[in-house]
């Protein structure tokens, strides 16, 4: 990063003196239709590539929950030329990793490798045909479906997954956001199945390369045809529908064995490109998001000890994603925490962060911004998001500027607007004892 | 002249022998703190790592997890910083935190822009000897404490099972204890237990400092000796060396939790690495996991995964760096239909194919390819390298080793490999755990979709 500065920023905030500079991103759309992103970096013998597409859960129907899942699960288990065995032994032979990523939104694979020409040169080889001639095979496909049934029923017993389908449904309906794996619907998938959902999304346009590190651009350019030059042409990927922001307040009390209680609450939050992204981000961080120094956790955790783990997030998606609010604590004690989780929130909703929070707040993010990008992989990480969203290339050079810009009374305002306290979704697994399991279905408080 | 000595030996006091390694530089202050610095220059960030030599193998039966309660209270005040503050300071100069406590060693740290290392320095070298350790702080601390336990622990099947291997498996070695304790004595647990803790082993000579990142050796050993060379140096308590009695045939246990799938652990005793000169055995054990189980076409995944289909998962597991001694582990869950004792047939059966035909060159030359890769990918992640410094040094070995332990494990041979498997994979070495599922039994009843929706 010492090599490649493109902007400077020097800022003062608070006696908060920081000048750090940003990695220079480099866009362009290779002749396959692909949009690549890619930065330029010589420190390290090593290169990062990812390529995103259009293919998470949320593209998948409820007939056929768990399609987009295996699609991109069994991408490199073979490929034309490639059984599942010799993708994994070349790649093992010169220390290549590959790795995906499956959310709601997008479905990726990715790649680690040491940038010298052999290595380099294998490992794009099998990311290339794994990306672009897929074979779904027919027997692995059978046993993908063997394993993932089983990890679901096993899901099925463990309160947190319990809690968190239950949740995604309180929260988004029959929204596809709020669509989970069912055992029933993975029986009837089909190799056909796969291979139509592939064609549908993994096409050339709907390809997001991110490259990072030890490439020049005329290499990082064949490199971005080389993995998506043989992708099908001009799919549909279709888009994902709007999601209804106003929901009924729910209370669902499921019983389980376990020690604690598992309690989740939320609503639909914000979208990737929501204009209330910042102040919402900043806000979050006092409410529940900034480790030990949120409200929650000052409430629940620091003075009276009743959890470990309490936390608040938005997940930033395509359409708006979930906020949440999550914590464990003991049984016994589950509506007490309940009721003080609601208590703070209430309180800042109702009359947002004080200024000293908010200065402290900006202190942390933009103070521990050269944490964000200090390493090859975080600024991969960046540019897949900034690729996947269309995010402006210069969002890293903006987001301390945007960040430090957030007022109390914006704060206030977008929290007022997206979340209203008294219609909320609640889920409690391993309910307070005597509660009867399943059937407490409360509206409104 | 006296004078002018004087001044020279102050001098000598203050700044040892610096010693170079690679970018990483040493030096011990005279209250016996060792500072190790590793320069890495790409970004314009710093990690600061406390390693204190004591974790849970430290304990005493009846306050086990007591070195994990003491890195909580670390966060709950000094005399001169109130509870919470540490955080809320680190916070407010943009940094991270945390901590985390092992059987063998309890470490603390922050990563920063490079500016703030000062800050982090003053903060982390006031508890390292002014901890207030307050009744009521306390109180409320081990309560987060169960909560975590009973998170982590009590109610992750997969975890309680861990825990009772580990139990089973060490009779007399405090390994046989939980890092976080045992409930039993969290509940009886006393501020004063903390503090004897803290008294015991929270000294400078007890403790490694290691900084890593866009940083310059002779200004953090200076700020080292301005922030941590006051400190008084302690005496340390004698260690007791404990050795695990010879296992006198196999172990089995069975944990009982409400779990869907079984699973199935085999973990025999197995040596780790004293002397990375002359030892071998550690190394060949390392490319012996690595054949097992290093990557998706490695043994266990290819034969009982992919090929045979009787189990959903599998694994192998060894670490060759610790205080204590060591274990080789496999472990399973069955594919639906086949039993536990169809896996444990299976992988006993790779084991013995290993002992009766050892492993192939190309096998031995993954696994190394892949250790050779590894070693340049860590460089990308700055705490990383400072962890794996803490690490070894906090067990008794040094980082210096390293590029030695690397060319020795370079030139592990199949038949090295194919001798600790015979010597260490037998029955007098194993113990057997096993996960029985056991149904929920308020199993959750679902209402019908959108039942307490309106869209």
């Amino acid at each position: 990063m010492r090599t490649k500065i493109l902007v400077v920023i020097a800022l003062l905030l608070s006696g908060v003196s920081s000048v750090f500079a940003t990695p220079q991103i480099q866009h362009w759309q290779a002749p396959s239709g692909a949009q690549v992103y890619f930065v330029e970096n010589h420190d390290l013998p090593i290169l990062d590539v990812a390529v995103d597409f259009a293919a998470g859960s949320s593209f998948d129907t409820a007939e056929k929950t768990g399609l987009a899942g295996l699609t991109h699960g069994l991408l490199d288990l073979g490929a034309e030329g490639m059984s599942e065995d010799d993708i994994a032994r070349k790649l093992a032979d010169i220390g290549a990793q590959m790795g995906g990523r499956f959310d709601a939104d997008r479905s990726g694979m990715s790649l680690r490798t040491l940038s010298s020409a052999a290595e380099r040169d294998q490992a794009l080889n099998i990311l290339a045909r794994v990306l672009q001639r897929p074979l779904f095979p027919e027997n692995v496909l059978a046993r993908e479906k063997t394993r993932l049934i089983a990890s679901l029923k096993e899901a099925e017993t463990k309160p947190e997954h319990i809690a968190e389908k239950a949740f995604s449904k309180a929260v988004f309906g029959t929204h596809p956001y709020g669509l989970t794996a069912e055992v029933a619907s993975v029986e009837t998938i089909q190799r056909t199945d796969l291979e139509a959902f592939y064609r549908a999304h993994y096409f050339a346009q709907a390809a997001v390369i991110s490259i990072m590190g030890d490439v020049t651009r005329a290499e990082a350019e064949a490199i971005a045809q080389q993995l998506t030059g043989q992708l099908p042409q001009g799919g549909d990927a279709g888009s994902i529908p709007p999601v209804t922001m106003q929901i009924n307040a729910s209370e669902q009390r499921i019983a389980h064995p376990a020690t604690q209680s598992h309690i989740l609450i939320g609503v639909p939050g914000m979208a990737r490109n929501d204009p209330d992204y910042f102040p919402l981000y900043v806000g979050n961080y006092i409410l529940g998001g900034g480790g030990f120094v949120s409200r929650l956790m000052n409430e629940v955790r620091e003075k009276r000890g009743m959890a470990y783990n309490i936390y608040s997030y938005f997940v930033p998606t395509r359409q708006p994603g979930v906020f949440q609010i999550g914590l464990q604590t003991r049984k016994e004690q589950a509506d007490e925490a309940l009721q003080l989780v609601r208590a703070t929130l209430r309180e800042f909703i109702a009359k947002g962060p004080t200024a000293k929070e908010l200065q402290a707040a900006k202190q942390n993010i933009i103070g521990g911004f050269p944490l964000r990008i200090d390493s090859n992989r975080k600024i991969l990480e960046y540019l897949s998001v900034i690729g996947f969203y269309g995010l402006p290339l210069t969002y890293l050079d903006d987001f301390t500027g945007k960040v430090d810009k957030v007022t109390v009374a914006q704060i206030h305002d977008a929290f007022r607007r997206r979340i209203n306290p008294d219609a909320m979704a609640t889920v409690i697994v391993g309910a307070p004892d005597g509660k009867e399991p399943g059937d407490k279905m409360e509206h409104g408080q | 002249m006296r004078a002018r000595l004087l001044k020279y030996l102050v001098f000598m006091a203050l700044f040892p022998a610096v010693t170079a390694h690679a970018e990483v530089f040493e030096q011990t202050l005279r209250n016996g703190l060792k500072v190790i610095v590793k320069e890495d220059h790409r970004a314009p960030v710093v990690v600061q790592q406390v390693w204190y030599r004591a974790g849970s193998m430290d304990e005493r039966t009846g306050t086990t997890g007591v070195a994990h309660v003491l890195e909580h209270m670390m966060f709950k005040g000094t005399r001169s910083v109130p509870a919470g503050e540490f955080s809320r300071r680190i916070a407010a100069a943009g940094g991270r935190e945390n901590a985390f406590t092992s059987s063998d060693y309890t470490a603390y740290f922050q990563q920063l822009h490079k500016s703030r290392l000062p800050l982090a320095m003053q903060l982390e070298s006031d508890r390292m000897h002014n901890l207030r350790l307050s009744d009521a702080e306390f109180g409320k601390e081990i309560k987060v404490i169960m909560e975590e336990r009973r998170m982590r622990t009590d109610d992750e099947p997969q975890a309680l099972l861990s825990e009772e291997l580990m139990a089973a498996a060490y009779q007399e070695h405090p390994y046989h204890h939980p890092v976080i304790g045992w409930m039993n004595d969290l509940l009886a647990m006393s501020a004063g237990d903390a503090r004897a803790w803290y008294g015991l082993w929270y000294a400078p000579n007890n403790a490694t400092l290691v900084v890593a990142g866009d940083v310059k050796a002779s200004e953090v050993f200076a700020l080292a000796q301005r922030y941590y060379g006051g400190i008084p140096v302690r005496k340390l308590p004698a260690r007791r060396n404990f050795s695990e009695p010879p296992q006198l045939g196999v172990k089995r246990i069975v944990v009982k939790a409400p779990a869907q799938l079984p699973r199935l652990v085999m973990a025999y005793h197995a040596p780790v690495l004293r002397d990375p000169a002359q030892d071998w055995q550690p190394y060949a054990l390392e490319v012996l996991a690595g054949v097992l189980d290093g990557n998706e076409s490695a043994r266990l995944n290819k034969a009982l995964v992919r090929e045979q289909q009787l189990a959903s998962s599998a694994g192998a597991g060894y670490d060759s760096t610790s205080r204590g001694p060591g274990m080789f582990t496999l472990e399973g869950t069955p594919s639906e239909g086949k039993s536990v004792a169809e896996l444990e047939a299976g992988l006993r059966a790779q084991v013995a194919q290993l002992a009766q035909d050892g492993v192939g060159e190309d096998e031995l030359k993954r696994v190394k390819a892949q250790v050779t890769a590894s070693e340049v990918y860590k460089r990308d992640s700055v705490f990383y390298q400072a962890m794996q410094i803490g690490q070894l040094e906090s067990i008794g070995l040094t980082y210096k080793a390293i590029p030695l332990m690397l060319q020795k494990l370079q030139a592990v041979t199949a038949q090295q490999v194919q001798e600790v498997a015979r010597e260490f994979l037998k029955d007098d070495n194993l113990t057997v755990a096993v996960l029985d599922p056991q149904p929920l039994s308020g199993k959750p009843k679902r209402k019908a979709e959108g039942a307490s929706h309106a869209h």
